[in-house]
């Protein structure tokens, strides 16, 4: 799977690293180190993803993502030195669909951006089931099952389930979550979604303090791992 | 000073002394406007010039003279500072330019001028003071009617008294006084032909005041006051040089001050005297129950002479006397060698109370003495006089009315009596009464109510009754004695209560001087003290009172105010500035910016004063009146204890700056330290893995590892030290949401997963285990540093046991490793900066910042963090920490 990604970065060194990782996974890469060459990249470039930096030294990197909102929906990939919660909800509702923090680990960051590029390619869409580490869903039948034992959901919970395992590997902000499942008056009540990734967790056998599948970036939102994290973690 | 020892006097050597670095000021004296005293100070002036020396003129009153002009032509001349008063521009000598100017000499005219109001000092004679501190020369010049002593016997002269006075100790300070002499008739010539400047004032009297025979005594004033300066020159030069001279035994002038007006006279020629006769001078204020009970004009008209005695240069004394005021001044006057005193004759009196005056008195005890009587002014008798006498009557209604209501008890109580008791001594009745009110209302109501008893026990009780007739010779003489014994025991009653009275004022100051201290003392830091001073300056004055003091960069300000206050205005701010730079009363009622509306004194102790305090009163008189003695004694003590505080403080800042010192120099350190560490195994390793094409895949990947390792330690000690700063500067603001324990060790051991390779991890987090409210970032970094250190002293392989339970209100979570554990006295101290460091008990490379940030970051969110062994044997470290739960969550 080729793509071709814009990296806006203003730091060499750190556009070198990602140059080299991109390349050995095989997808082309556009440079731009500044805000400028950034908005005209991704309009020029009609990149399958961008990787912005906040930090850009003609202006905030939030600005080129409202820019970039005004005409394209391409996933954007936010880059950040080690922020408040507040920070990364900030770029999240400017739309950005993910972030890594500062200083990243490669493999992570590769990992989140397969996941936003496999969501661009309608992988998931008109599945019905889906099946990642030992948890089985099947939407037809409406049944959900860790390995052979049926794990008795109920509707919601079976619901909050299917949203992160059908965007498994991506972040899912807490409102976005909460408005889905639980409607457009709910957003914002966190603690609903607390109480009922607590009783998930209990059900599929996750530990939150030693997570397999459910990760949570606490006062975000929460993560499904994608099929390679489950392998890995194991 | 009958002894002749050859060394000089050391005051007058000090004298000498303080002169060096002062300006010296020369007056140019004259017995009235037009005698040339200005052309005189000119062409001195020009003389100087032409030597010379830079000269100014800062102020010349020329009067439109045109010698006068010509004259001033060719001086520099300053500039007149406009002041804007109701209306009016008047110009004033600009006080500020000349002393930036700073001239060797400077011409002022003009010694006596009263200063627009507003300006810094009331008088300019006041100016003058500050331009020689400042070692500017002064040349000034000056009418012989306006030296303050001379001022009665001029204005009784010339029938003028002028306002403008100037005190004869600037005149006694002068260094050189020249007279500038004119006989009349050339006077009076210069007058007629229209060369002379009438003030306008002294226009009306223009006739009077320049008649020959005025003028003549005014000339011998002046000439008289000259002559008293070359004398006292040449004294001052015979001590200084401690020429032996026939010294006579110091002569000493005693006055007396009594509430009656003619007081400021006695003060005014015994100062004369004394000057003449080269004597000291004493002025006495004899306080008794007496003076304590004396009416509020009468207290001020005694302080305004001790005022004027203070200014006149005297020597004050305060006695106290209950009984014979008269023998305890001359036993006084006997004491300090006094051969003379002086006192004002009092008022006219009715015929019987003439003879006991105290100068009565005094006449008639102190034959020993030479004692003179100065006359009775006559301007301020009538007024006086009508004061004094209406204020007792009005005073006393009640106990007169007592008296009248107390006789008609004891008429009513010896009939009962008569009926009960027939052979009773009914006079011991009326008696009881008269002591009754001798004692409650003073010695007017006792006289009263001993005549009315009289009176009533002859009418009533004596045969024939209801007759004054009396047969009994036995009852004349039973009502004669009753008579003198209840006017006895009346006066002893009343004088008892007087002196209940006084004790009672003198009890009450002394009382709340002692409240002042217990206060002061229990005050902990400056505020206290501060809060303290002024409420209980307020209170026991019944004024407003402020307090201000030096903020950090030197800059005087409000500190406390009792009403509460924070701010005054400029005016008042520039008389605190004032009187904190030069340690001297200013504004309301002092000498210096009289027009503000507070009086400022300087809160000193030994050469450093801390503080101004303001006090502001109701009304004018109780400015006039209050007891500016216990005022002084409160300002000692608030000096006292802002003294302490600030000693307390500065000792306190001392201690932190060396704190700050071995915290900069451990930082340092450990910059240097922990940061090259991992940057030498990352450019090691990354150098070896682009150098050496030899290595085989193994070593390869463990170079990487260690690169990413070494490069992840490297960035939580840059978190630290960044929070170490954010604390620091208190930028750091936790925002606290609920969150659950087991997500944060999560996230933790998702980043420490390298570190803690080596370590098991068991957690056990109930399931039902509430949230907490915390900052999920902060705290991730907190049980980062926390899981970092446990796995740093614990042997490979030991497990690290993370558990959470509720306690109360909070979660506990415990953290605990196998490692050797922590003495307990060191236990608090792993919470300190670089507290490893310090220790040198090092075993790896770690930044003894990492806990130390813990303990800020946990209590920034109302969390807790302490140590203890992990295990009962005292073995193992455990950390626990506390933090908030979250408000109850509500299921959807």
């Amino acid at each position: 799977m080729t793509a071709r990604i814009l990296i806006v970065e203003d730091e060499a060194p750190i556009r070198r690293l990602l140059r080299i990782a991109l390349e050995a996974e095989g997808h082309l890469v556009v440079e731009a180190s500044t805000a400028r060459e950034g908005i005209a990249g991704a309009a020029r470039e009609t990149p399958s993803a961008i990787i912005l930096d906040l930090g850009l030294p003609d202006a905030d990197g939030i600005t080129v993502l409202q820019a970039i909102r005004e005409w394209s929906t391409v996933p954007v990939l936010v880059l950040s030195v080690r922020a408040d919660e507040a920070d990364k909800v900030a770029a999240l509702d400017a739309g950005a669909q993910d972030y890594v923090v500062k200083p990243f680990g490669v493999k992570e960051l590769l990992a989140r951006l397969r996941a936003l590029l496999r969501d661009r390619s309608d992988e998931n869409m008109g599945r019905s089931v889906i099946e990642i580490g030992e948890i089985r869903m099947d939407a037809a039948a409406h049944t959900a099952h860790r390995g052979d034992e049926d794990l008795k959901l109920t509707r919601r919970e079976f619901d909050l389930l299917w949203m992160l395992m059908s965007n498994a590997g991506r972040l899912l902000p807490q409102n976005l979550i909460l408005h889905t499942i639980w409607g457009p008056a709910h957003t914002g009540d966190a603690q609903y979604l607390r109480v009922y990734i607590r009783q998930l967790r209990a059900k599929i056998g996750d530990d939150a303090s030693n997570p397999r599948y459910i990760f949570t970036e606490a006062g975000v939102g929460y993560r499904f791992a994608d099929a390679d994290t489950v392998r890995v973690s194991r | 000073m009958p002894e002749t020892e050859l060394r000089p006097e050391p005051e007058a050597l000090l004298r000498e002394v303080a002169r060096d670095g002062r300006g010296r000021l020369k007056v140019f004296l004259g017995a009235a406007p037009g005698v040339g005293k200005t052309y005189a100070m000119l062409e001195a002036a020009r003389a100087r010039r032409n030597d010379g020396v830079d000269v100014v003129a800062a102020v010349i009153e020329t009067h439109g003279r045109l010698e006068t002009d010509a004259l001033l032509r060719g001086f520099e001349i300053m500039p007149r500072r406009p002041v804007y008063y109701r209306d009016r521009i008047l110009s004033e000598m600009d006080l500020d330019a000349l002393l930036a100017r700073k001239p060797a000499l400077a011409l002022i005219d003009e010694l006596a001028h009263t200063n627009a109001p507003e300006s810094r000092h009331e008088k300019r004679w006041q100016d003058v003071e500050e331009v020689l501190d400042a070692g500017i020369d002064v040349y000034t010049t000056l009418n012989v009617q306006h030296i303050e002593t001379l001022n009665d016997t001029v204005a009784r002269i010339t029938g003028i008294r002028v306002r403008e006075t100037v005190p004869d100790a600037v005149l006694q300070a002068a260094d050189e006084i020249e007279l500038v002499d004119l006989t009349p008739d050339e006077l009076i010539g210069r007058l007629k032909a229209g060369k002379v400047y009438v003030p306008e004032q002294a226009a009306r009297a223009t006739q009077n005041f320049f008649a020959k025979g005025n003028l003549t005594a005014l000339r011998e004033l002046a000439m008289r006051a000259a002559a008293d300066r070359v004398d006292a020159d040449l004294r001052a030069h015979m001590a200084a040089n401690a020429i032996p001279g026939p010294w006579p035994a110091q002569e000493r002038i005693l006055v007396c001050v009594t509430e009656d007006p003619s007081t400021r006279d006695a003060i005014r020629i015994a100062k004369r005297a004394a000057d003449r006769a080269r004597a000291e001078w004493i002025v006495l204020s004899v306080s008794s129950s007496h003076s304590e009970t004396m009416t509020d004009a009468a207290k001020d008209a005694v302080a305004a002479s001790l005022r004027l005695a203070q200014r006149l240069g005297a020597e004050v004394a305060t006695l106290s006397a209950e009984h014979d005021r008269a023998e305890e001044i001359l036993n006084f006057a006997r004491r300090q060698n006094v051969r003379r005193i002086v006192i004002g004759r009092p008022p006219a009196r009715a015929f019987w109370r003439a003879g006991r005056s105290l100068a009565a008195t005094l006449l008639r005890k102190g034959e020993a003495f030479e004692i003179t009587l100065t006359p009775a002014s006559d301007g301020t008798r009538a007024a006086g006089g009508l004061r004094w006498s209406i204020l007792p009557r009005n005073l006393d209604l009640a106990g007169y009315l007592g008296a009248v209501v107390a006789v008609s008890v004891a008429v009513g109580c010896s009939f009962l009596a008569e009926r009960l008791f027939p052979v009773a001594s009914l006079s011991l009745i009326f008696m009881t009464a008269v002591i009754t009110v001798a004692s409650r209302s003073g010695m007017g109501p006792a006289v009263l109510a001993s005549l009315l008893g009289f009176l009533c026990y002859d009418f009533f009780f004596v045969e024939p009754r209801l007759t004054f007739t009396i047969y009994d010779r036995s009852e004349l003489l039973t009502l004669g004695l009753f008579l003198a014994s209840s006017l006895v025991t009346g006066n002893l009653a009343a004088r008892l209560r007087a002196r209940g009275a006084a004790q009672g004022a003198i009890a009450d100051r002394t009382n709340k001087l002692f409240n002042f201290a217990g206060r002061a003392a229990a005050a902990a830091g400056f505020d206290d003290v501060v809060w303290a001073s002024v409420s209980h300056v307020a209170s026991t004055l019944e004024a407003e009172s402020i307090l201000l003091a030096p903020d950090v960069n030197g800059e005087l300000v409000v500190v406390g105010g009792f009403p509460p206050e924070d701010h005054i205005e400029l005016r008042d701010l520039s008389a605190a500035r004032y009187a904190w730079q030069t340690g001297e009363p200013t504004g309301h009622g002092s000498d210096t910016l009289p027009a503000a509306r507070w009086l400022f004194l300087p809160v000193s102790t030994g050469n450093r004063t801390l503080a101004v305090l303001g006090v502001a009163f109701a009304n004018e008189h109780r400015f006039a009146s209050f007891d500016r003695r216990l005022l002084d004694a409160l300002i000692d003590q608030i000096a006292l204890a802002l003294e302490r505080t600030l000693l307390t403080e500065e000792l306190s800042q001392s201690r932190l700056a060396s704190e700050t010192e071995r915290l900069r120099t451990a930082l340092l350190s450990s910059v240097s330290h922990d940061l090259r560490t991992p940057l030498v195994t990352i450019i090691g390793a990354a150098e070896s893995l682009a150098e050496t094409p030899s290595l085989g895949e193994t070593a390869r990947h463990d170079l990487a590892v260690n690169i990413r390792e070494e490069g992840e330690r490297l960035d939580r000690y840059v978190q630290n030290l960044l929070d170490m700063t954010r604390l620091g500067h208190g930028a750091l603001s936790p925002r606290t949401i609920p969150i659950e324990v087991a997500d944060v060790i999560g996230a933790a051991r998702h980043r420490l997963r390298g570190v803690l390779r080596d370590h098991p991890v068991d957690v056990e987090v109930p399931e039902t285990l509430p949230s907490v409210l915390a900052d999920p970032v902060l705290t991730e970094q907190v049980l980062v540093n926390v899981l970092d250190n446990a796995a740093k002293y614990a042997p490979t392989g030991t497990p690290v046991r993370i558990s959470a339970r509720q306690v109360g209100k909070s979660v506990e979570l415990r953290i605990a490793d196998g490692g050797r554990g922590i003495p307990e006295e060191d236990r608090d101290k792993i919470f300190e900066m670089f507290y490893r460091v310090e220790t040198g008990d090092r075993q790896r490379a770690g930044t003894g910042l990492g806990l130390a940030i813990s303990r800020g970051l946990i209590e920034a969110q109302s969390g807790s963090i302490r140590a203890e062994p992990a295990l009962p044997d005292g073995s193992g470290t455990a950390i626990l920490i506390r933090l908030p739960l979250a408000p109850p969550e509500v299921l959807p």
